[in-house]
Formats: structure tokens, C-alpha cells, sequence
């Protein structure tokens, strides 16, 4: 463990709680790393030269004698490009088995990019996922979390992304991840010949909580030095969020904080939005782009963890089983890219965002024509066909296995209104529905 | 000076140790290694200062020297604000060095060694008061005056004013003499802490003047008045952030200021390249040249995220003062009331409901109450017109930052979670939604005189129409569409056509986005024709294709140039279409 022999060591701790330990010393500077008989630790209260510690790994086992020396630096990961193809543990360290890594020191969780000096994202992210780049577009430098029940199939959908996405470096952030699922994301990117370009950092469910803190400033330091110091293309995904969050609330708890909704700390939306926040597209031409993960509790988007990531996030993705076709689709109701409008119609055909909102107003009111059928009442005529044209549209377009381009999507939808449709119940623009209009 | 050593730290509050006096909110500044981090008192315990830094703490030791300033928060205020991007501190981001943000770095809010042409407005002689224009130079297209500064008490008599010519913004540009006969240079430039209101005006009263901002919902269901409060509570993805830039684009303002508290920098981002490059519809001039941002993003220092709201109120006190009306939105004032949360939890105060601090309501009335239309000392008048957004948690409007809220605001504009599910722009509920400023008799007799005396009537009709619709498709619902007379189904869809053609508008549509009032005149009336009408259907089938082809005609109506040739095409297809079935 890192140690200097110069550091003054105390043996002295007077407090001790589940993640805390307190201790006297002088000359601590605040957010300073620690070790605690070597495990790592960081200040987060100074009263005096009464100095408070996180330990990271949990305080069992903790003796009142035990030796804590302080590294006079806040966390710091080492940035090269001998980064790619690693994986790491949340303080950085290498779980692969390879060397460490060589490289500049950086501080973990470093200033915010002035917003004068970032750029409008302007660069489509092409999924081939329809419910996504149909109705959803990506660009580049946006940051969206999926809210998913955990039953659901996001870190599959996910990977999807990552790999046709065409980013230069794919950097994983893993908290609580199963090991199982861990070994996916291991062996969808090994498979796909990938894995030179992913670096991971991960926390299992086998690792204690609390280290789940470190893991998305570490990658997104790593993310930071690729998207600014190389001009990288860099895509972050972060799963789970919902289980950070969980961890922030573990440690305020501990503090004695008085908790807000949902007992999670009154400063949720900020240590969100300082993670959120990292995506950014620079002049330069890298960018940062995070897609992230938040599990629901039973689709409850009112909790304060997926509340607040609403708020910060540039929209959110909804995964949904679609009875009637047997797929997984993406909800078209629920789910919002707020960037889309910078590419769609701009990089996509002029006509996207119209055929866009058209069918998804024409699904909707095939929502509630189901909802007559379901209290037995009669359908008229419209009823019944917007019913035939939901269904094909959730298995052409909205299912998670298409994969198309987005003028081939166009083209589909097209073909959807002119068959089930008359001009004027699809409700487009006159010169859209000249060009288009299936003949 | 008051000096003070650092004793304590839990994240950004720091508690210090004092030599001497400190005030309440008196700034200070805390030496990190060389760096000086600002801060600010925010309670005072025995010798024990408690100060909320506006920069990360991370590496601040126990025994730092502290500096104390002896004045709370201030802003400049002075020719050169306009069209400028600065952080919540007033810092201008423009100025700063590098990519990131480095903390400890502050930068001039605006160039006092800048020369500007000078116009003398008062003459030696004049007695005047704090706010009195001495002068005036000009700040891209507008007459910016050179006041008395507003810390200046009483009365003073001018001595000398310069003559017109070519100063520095630092240069004294006339000297003024108290009663005593002390004499005191004043230059452009002045400072004003942000948290005390500038009262330079002789009157406040009721507004009645309406302020058009282009969008149908807010104009013609409810609409918002120069100087008048408005705020605009939604979830998250009911199109708050799109209703608030349709209003800084097309508000019929002489300068906007947009407080981007605690949100997406991409939002921010979005005005800085759009708005130079947009034009102002009214002045045909660049919608960046009347438009300032400060800008302290979600990702910024939270304890600037306070200070950030009053900056920009504070900078549409001082153009308020010239005579100008002022749109100032602050996006969103939940996150700047979770700051008060995050420092009164570190404070370990007790907690009010949701944890929030208990005087939030105080706080939020006494802030919206710094808006307002008035009556300047020389008759003139200025007006600060406020919409804030709020983001409610969970989308619930029962919590504490929506309900303080609801009692300082005049219009409410609740944006709904249905509509923005079912893609129907801007999100406004059309029945929840008010502006208290219809019942206002003074706002009632501006729209009779300046609309039609037709207007507040035919308004109400539209609203009462809304209503009944809405009970209509109710009735539908439950007794299924062939359990209900026709009649309802009509009802039910000639409220359709008001939503579509009225309440629904395309913010993205480059001719539906803004509508002036001439246009929501005639539309309106176009609309409530089709309402008053008695229609002939044999069956309810009938009745929903029918209207669907009505609305589609009167949306192409929407989509074209205002009278064009289109347009004119469309309003004739539209006459045929209702002759089909009108009954005479």
C-alpha cells in the first residue's frame, strides 16, 4: 500500500462508527487521502484538530491503535494511453492481473469545464435502435441514463450502444455490478474485438459500498484525459447510478446528515450533477458522452434518485415489454433525448421530426383506444386501425433488435401512415406528405 | 481590517476563528495555499465565524488565514454588461483562462478602462437624488444612463457634469456636492450588494401593460404583464427549459436576463451559440445583443448558485432604473432553494418540510417582490417582469419550493406530465394554468383598448369552452362514445380544436414559434366561429374524422407566413370544409 516515510503516523483513533473513524491531527488538508492500517480512507470533516476519515473498504476490524498516515493529496488516478484495454478496481488499481500503469498523477474529481469554453454537441450517435435514434436521438456530448426495473435488459442494450456508437475509447464505470454481469460486458466487448478500446473500472456486489464513490470520478478522469488531452471521441457508461446513490446516502447517514425525500442526502442533485456534468463536447474535437444506468423500484420515476437525474441528465430512456409483440421496446412515451433537435431534420432527413411526432401521437391514440377496448366499449373504425399500425410500428421500429439506419426508419414509418392512414388524420406538413407519401 | 485563522470544515462551510467585528453576509477571503477562495458569513457564533465558500474546499487545512472585506456580496454595475456571460459572482467566464474552471480565479465584470461617448443629461445646479440620470452613454442600441449612485443617501446639488465627449468608464464624469458642500466625483461605474433591493423610484403600482412574448397560451389564455411575476412549475421533460428560451427569444423586452441556476451547461451553451446568431424580431438587431447570462451551471459551486439569482435580479434593478423593461428568468429557483437546503443541513439548523430551511417562504416572496413595474424620480418608467421555473420533485406540486412559490407569483403556468406525454406543446395545462393579471380591472382596460373590446370575453369563452370539453370527453369515457349524445362529442372536439390550433404551438417551427398579437387576434376569433357554430352529423363517427380534417386545415394555417398566400389558400379550404356540414 502507498506509504512515505517522511509522513508523521497516528495511532490514536477516538472514534469509531461503520464507515467513520475520528482521530486527532494537525496540518490535514480537507478531501485528503488516507490509510487506516492500510486500508484507504478520505477527510470529510475537520472540527479543530478533530479530523473525521471515510474508510472505503468499511471500518471492521478497525483497532483504536491502528496506524493512519496521511498522503498529503486528494484521490489521483495515473492517465496514459497504457490505460486502454485495463481493468481496474475503484481506487484505480489493476484487477487483470496486468502491471500497474504508468502515467501523469491526476486528481480524481477535478474543476468543471467553463461553460463558455465547451461546444454545442452537434455529432448524431447512430444506435440503429429506431426507438432510439428515431425518436430519441444521441449526440455526442449528451448525457442519458436508461431507468430501468432491474428485471430488464439494460446492460444488453447497453453494450449494443457502446459497441456501433463508433466511439475512439468506451470507458465502463461499474458499481454493484454482479459479477455475472461484469463477465458480459467482459466477454460482449472481447468478443466483438473491442477490448482495446474499453478500459473498465469496477465495483462488485463483492466489493464493499462505500469504494462505489470513487468509481465514476475515475472514470471520468480517465474519460477527461482521452476527450481533452487526445481529442477522443469517449463514451462513459455508468451502471449502476442508483447504487451510488445508495452509497452517498450510506455515508451521510453515518455523518449524522439530516436525510431529505426518500432518506437520501439534501445534496443528491449537486454529487449527481458533478458526475453528470463531466459530459461535455469540447471545441477541440473530443467529447465526453455518458450513458448511464438508474434501476427503479418498480418503475417509480418519482423516487429522488431518478427525480433528481431527470433534472440533470439530457433526458432518459424507458426499456418496456410490449405484450402484443413479445419484444422489449423503447418506450416512445416516456423516453426523451432533450439534444435531438440539434440533429434531427439537421444530419437526418428535414422530414425526421415530424414523421417523429406523428407516430408517436398515432400510438398514442392507439393507447387509448386499448383502453376502450379493455372497459368494453366499441372501437370505431380509427380505433381499430391505429391499433393495427401500434403494433407494426412497436415490431418495425421500436423493438430493441431492429437495426437500421434512420433513413430506412423514415422510409418505414412512411409506409405505416399510407398504409393504415388518410393524409389527414396523420396531420404533416403539406410539403413533407408531397415528397413522401407512399403512392 | 478583521482577520480570522480556519478552525473547522465540512465540505464548502468553513467556520473561522475572527480578530475582530464581522457582519452578517460580509464576504471574506480564505488563503488555500496561495489561492484565495471567497466566501461569505452566513451565521456569527461568539468568535466563531461560519462561512459558505463559493469554491471547492478540497486541501484547505485547519489554521488558513482569512481576510475579511467589510461589505457583503457586491456587484459593478456600469456600461458594459449587456451581451457579457457571467458566473454567479459576476465573474466574466469570457475572461477567464483555460478550459476548466480554476478556482480562486475572478475576473472583472466589466472593462472600466473601456471609453464611452458621453451625453450629459443634468446640469449644474439640479438637485438629485440616488438613481437620477446624470448622463448617458451608449451600450449597443440602448441609452444606458449614468445615475447618482444608489448608496449615495439624500439629497445633492450637481456641481459639474462633463461635457459630451469621449471618457473612461472609470473617469469621474460629474462631481456632486451634499448639503454640507462635501463634493464627490461620480464615474460610470458603481457597486450595490446584491441582496438589497435598489429602491430608486418614487412609485410601484399595480402593472397593466401586457407583455407580449409570441407564445398563444401565455398571451391569449394567460397572459403575463410587464412587471409582472410568473412562474413556471413542471417535471422534469414537460419542456420547461424550451418554454423559458421561446420567451428570452421572442418576449417583447428591451433586454433579457437569463439566471441559469444550477442546470445543464449544454442549456447555457445552447444561448451562447444560438443567440448570436438569431434575430431580434423587434429590433431586427442580434438576440445576443440584448441578452445576459449568469450562468452558474449545475456542475458550478453550489453556494454561488445563491448569490447567481440576486446577481441578475440586482443587474435588472440597476437597467430597470433607465427606463427600460426588463425580462429577467431564472432557470430553475428549486436548485438555488437546495443550496439554502445543502448549507442550512451543514448548519445543522432544523429543518422545515422536505428539509428545506424554515424562512424559504420568506426568501422566495422577498425575492419576487424585487420585481415590478415603477415610476422612476423623473417620471419615466422601468419594469423587471420575473418568470422563475421550479422544478418540483417527483413532478409533485405539493412541495415547499412550488407552494412558497405559488403565494409570490401572479401567473401560474403548471406544466403537465399528460400533455408532454402525448407530444402537446408547450405542456401548459390549459385548466390548471392562471394569470391572476385577467382580473386586474387596469389590465382589462388595456386589452379593451388596445385588443378589441371583445377580446377579455371571447378569452374567458375559449377558456369556458376548454372546460366543458374536457367534462365532455370525461362523460365519454366513462359511458363510452355511443352512451353519450352527439352533442358531446362535439363539444368534446370543438375544445380539441382550441388546443390544437390556440394552446399547441411549435417551438421549433420557424413561423409557428412566435405568433404576434395580431395573429392570435384573428386566429382566435377564427376558432371561437368554428365553436359558436351548430353542426349537422348523423352519428358520432362522424364527428371525430370531420374535425381532424378541421384541425389539420387550421395547423397548415399555422405553419404558413401570416396572410400569405398560403395561409389565404388554407383559410379557403378551411370555409369549404365547414359549409360541408354548417348549419346556416
Amino acid at each position: 500500500m502507498e506509504n512515505a516515510a517522511f509522513k508523521k503516523i497516528y495511532t490514536k483513533i477516538t472514534q469509531i462508527t461503520k464507515a467513520t473513524c475520528s482521530l486527532k491531527a494537525t496540518g490535514v488538508g480537507y478531501e485528503e487521502m488516507a490509510t487506516v492500517n492500510g486500508r484507504l480512507a478520505q477527510v470529510v470533516k475537520i472540527i479543530g484538530d478533530n479530523v473525521t476519515l471515510q474508510i472505503f473498504s468499511g471500518t471492521e476490524g478497525i483497532p483504536t491503535n491502528a496506524e493512519v498516515v496521511f498522503l498529503g493529496r486528494p484521490p489521483v488516478l495515473k492517465v496514459s494511453d497504457e490505460l486502454a484495454g485495463r481493468f481496474f478496481n475503484a481506487y484505480g488499481q489493476p484487477i487483470d492481473g496486468g502491471p500497474e500503469v504508468e502515467g501523469e498523477i491526476r486528481e480524481i474529481g477535478g474543476p468543471s469545464v467553463n461553460p463558455v469554453r465547451r461546444k454545442q454537441p452537434s455529432e448524431l450517435i447512430a444506435t440503429g435502435i429506431a426507438g432510439i435514434d428515431l425518436n430519441n436521438t444521441l449526440v455526442t456530448g449528451q448525457k442519458i441514463p436508461f431507468f430501468a426495473d432491474p428485471d430488464q435488459p439494460y446492460n444488453q442494450v447497453m453494450a449494443m450502444v457502446a459497441l456501433r456508437a463508433k466511439a475512439d475509447k468506451i470507458i465502463l464505470g461499474g458499481m454493484g455490478l454482479t459479477n455475472d454481469d461484469y463477465l458480459y460486458y467482459k466477454n460482449v466487448f472481447d468478443n466483438a474485438g473491442a477490448l482495446d478500446r474499453i478500459i473498465s473500472f469496477v465495483n462488485t456486489t463483492e466489493n464493499p459500498p462505500v469504494e462505489r464513490l470513487l468509481v465514476p470520478d475515475m472514470a471520468l478522469t480517465a474519460a477527461e484525459y482521452f476527450a481533452y488531452d487526445k481529442k477522443q471521441t469517449v463514451l462513459v457508461l455508468l451502471t449502476d447510478m442508483t447504487l451510488y446513490a445508495d452509497a452517498l446516502s450510506i455515508v451521510s447517514n453515518r455523518m449524522d446528515q439530516i436525510p431529505s425525500k426518500d432518506s437520501m442526502p439534501g445534496s443528491l442533485y449537486s454529487d449527481l450533477a458533478k458526475i453528470y456534468e463531466k459530459a461535455v463536447q469540447f471545441p477541440e474535437g473530443g467529447s465526453i458522452t455518458i450513458i448511464a444506468v438508474t434501476t427503479l423500484s418498480s418503475g417509480d420515476i418519482t423516487h429522488a434518485i431518478p427525480d433528481n437525474t431527470g433534472y440533470i441528465t439530457e433526458g432518459q430512456l424507458f426499456l418496456r415489454r410490449d405484450s402484443d409483440i413479445g419484444k422489449v421496446i423503447v418506450d416512445p412515451f416516456r423516453s426523451l433525448s432533450r439534444l435531438k433537435q440539434l440533429v434531427s431534420g439537421k444530419q437526418t432527413r428535414k422530414d425526421h421530426p415530424q414523421v417523429m411526432n406523428a407516430a408517436v401521437r398515432l400510438y398514442a391514440d392507439a393507447a387509448n383506444a386499448k383502453t376502450k377496448l379493455e372497459n368494453g366499449f366499441d372501437l370505431t373504425d380509427y380505433d381499430e386501425r391505429t391499433m393495427r399500425f401500434a403494433k407494426e410500428y412497436s415490431n418495425d421500429l421500436l423493438a430493441i433488435d431492429v437495426n437500421i439506419d434512420t433513413t430506412m426508419m423514415l422510409d418505414k414509418a412512411w409506409d405505416l401512415f399510407g398504409k393504415h392512414f388518410n393524409k389527414a388524420e396523420v396531420g404533416i406538413k403539406q410539403e413533407f406528405v408531397d415528397q413522401y407519401w407512399p403512392k | 481590517m478583521t482577520t480570522g485563522k480556519v478552525t473547522g470544515i465540512i465540505a464548502n462551510l468553513v467556520i473561522v476563528e475572527v480578530d475582530g467585528p464581522v457582519s452578517q453576509n460580509e464576504i471574506c477571503f480564505i488563503n488555500l495555499a496561495g489561492v484565495k477562495l471567497m466566501a461569505e458569513v452566513i451565521k456569527v457564533l461568539g468568535n466563531k465565524a461560519y462561512t459558505q465558500v463559493f469554491e471547492s474546499t478540497r486541501g484547505l487545512v485547519v489554521g488558513a488565514n482569512v481576510e475579511f472585506m467589510g461589505h457583503m456580496l457586491e456587484v459593478t454595475l456600469g456600461p458594459g454588461i449587456l451581451s457579457r456571460n457571467f458566473d454567479g459572482l459576476q465573474n466574466d467566464l469570457d475572461k477567464m483562462e483555460g478550459t476548466f474552471l480554476k478556482r480562486g480565479e475572478y475576473t472583472a465584470p466589466i472593462d472600466i478602462d473601456k471609453e464611452w461617448d458621453f451625453t450629459p443629461l443634468a446640469k449644474s445646479g439640479d438637485v438629485v437624488q440616488a438613481g437620477d440620470w446624470l448622463g448617458e452613454v451608449k451600450e449597443n442600441w440602448i441609452g444606458h444612463k449614468i445615475m447618482v449612485p444608489f448608496k449615495f443617501e439624500g439629497r445633492y446639488t450637481v456641481k459639474s457634469v462633463n461635457q459630451a465627449g469621449t471618457y473612461k468608464a472609470s473617469s469621474a464624469v460629474a462631481v456632486l456636492a451634499d448639503a454640507d458642500g462635501k463634493e464627490f466625483p461620480v464615474s460610470m461605474v458603481q457597486k450595490w450588494p446584491v441582496k438589497v433591493p435598489i429602491r430608486a423610484y418614487v412609485d410601484k403600482p399595480r402593472p397593466f401593460r401586457l407583455m407580449e412574448t409570441g407564445v398563444r397560451i401565455i398571451d391569449t389564455m394567460n397572459p403575463i404583464v410587464e412587471g409582472g411575476t410568473g412562474f413556471v412549475p413542471g417535471p422534469f421533460g414537460s419542456g420547461k427549459t424550451v418554454l423559458q428560451h421561446a420567451l428570452s427569444k421572442q418576449a417583447d423586452a428591451d433586454l433579457i436576463i437569463v439566471a441559469a441556476c444550477g442546470e445543464r451547461a449544454n442549456e447555457v451553451v445552447e444561448i451562447f451559440t444560438e443567440f448570436p446568431e438569431l434575430d431580434d424580431p423587434r429590433s431586427g438587431r442580434k438576440l445576443m445583443e440584448r441578452t445576459t447570462i449568469i450562468a452558474n451551471t449545475s456542475n458550478m459551486p453550489v453556494a454561488a448558485r445563491e448569490a447567481s439569482v440576486y446577481t441578475a435580479m440586482t443587474l435588472g434593478e440597476y437597467y430597470r432604473s433607465m427606463g427600460l423593461k426588463v425580462l429577467l428568468l431564472a432557470d430553475s429557483t428549486s436548485r438555488w432553494a437546495q443550496a439554502l437546503r445543502e448549507m442550512s443541513n451543514r448548519m445543522e439548523e432544523l429543518p422545515g418540510p422536505d428539509a428545506f430551511p424554515m424562512d424559504l417562504p420568506a426568501i422566495i416572496s422577498s425575492f419576487y417582490a424585487r420585481s415590478g413595474y415603477v415610476f422612476l424620480n423623473n417620471g419615466n418608467t422601468g419594469s423587471i417582469t420575473f418568470i422563475g421555473t421550479v422544478s418540483p420533485a417527483g413532478g409533485n406540486l405539493k412541495e415547499p419550493v412550488t407552494e412558497s412559490t405559488k403565494k409570490a407569483a401572479r401567473c401560474f403556468f403548471a406544466l403537465s406530465q399528460q400533455r408532454a406525454d402525448s407530444k402537446r406543446y408547450p405542456a401548459v395545462d390549459p385548466i390548471d394554468s392562471y394569470s391572476k393579471y385577467l382580473e386586474y380591472p387596469e389590465l382589462q382596460e388595456y386589452l379593451a383598448a388596445n385588443i378589441s373590446p371583445e377580446w377579455l370575453g371571447n378569452v374567458l369563452e375559449a377558456k369556458n369552452l376548454l372546460l366543458r370539453g374536457k367534462e365532455a370527453y370525461e362523460q365519454i369515457n366513462i359511458l363510452g362514445d355511443d352512451g353519450v349524445p352527439v352533442e358531446y362529442h362535439l363539444r368534446y372536439w370543438k375544445s380539441e380544436v382550441i388546443d390544437f390550433v390556440i394552446l399547441q404551438q411549435d417551438a421549433f417551427d420557424k413561423t409557428d414559434c412566435s405568433s404576434p398579437m395580431a395573429r392570435q387576434k384573428d386566429m382566435l376569433g377564427k376558432v371561437l366561429n368554428v365553436c359558436r357554430s351548430d353542426f349537422d352529423f348523423d352519428g358520432f363517427e362522424e364527428v371525430n374524422p370531420y374535425f381532424k380534417r378541421v384541425i389539420n386545415i387550421f395547423k397548415q394555417m399555422n405553419y404558413s407566413l401570416y396572410l400569405s398566400d398560403d395561409f389565404k389558400k388554407y383559410e379557403a379550404e378551411l370555409v369549404e370544409i365547414l359549409n360541408e356540414r354548417r348549419i346556416a
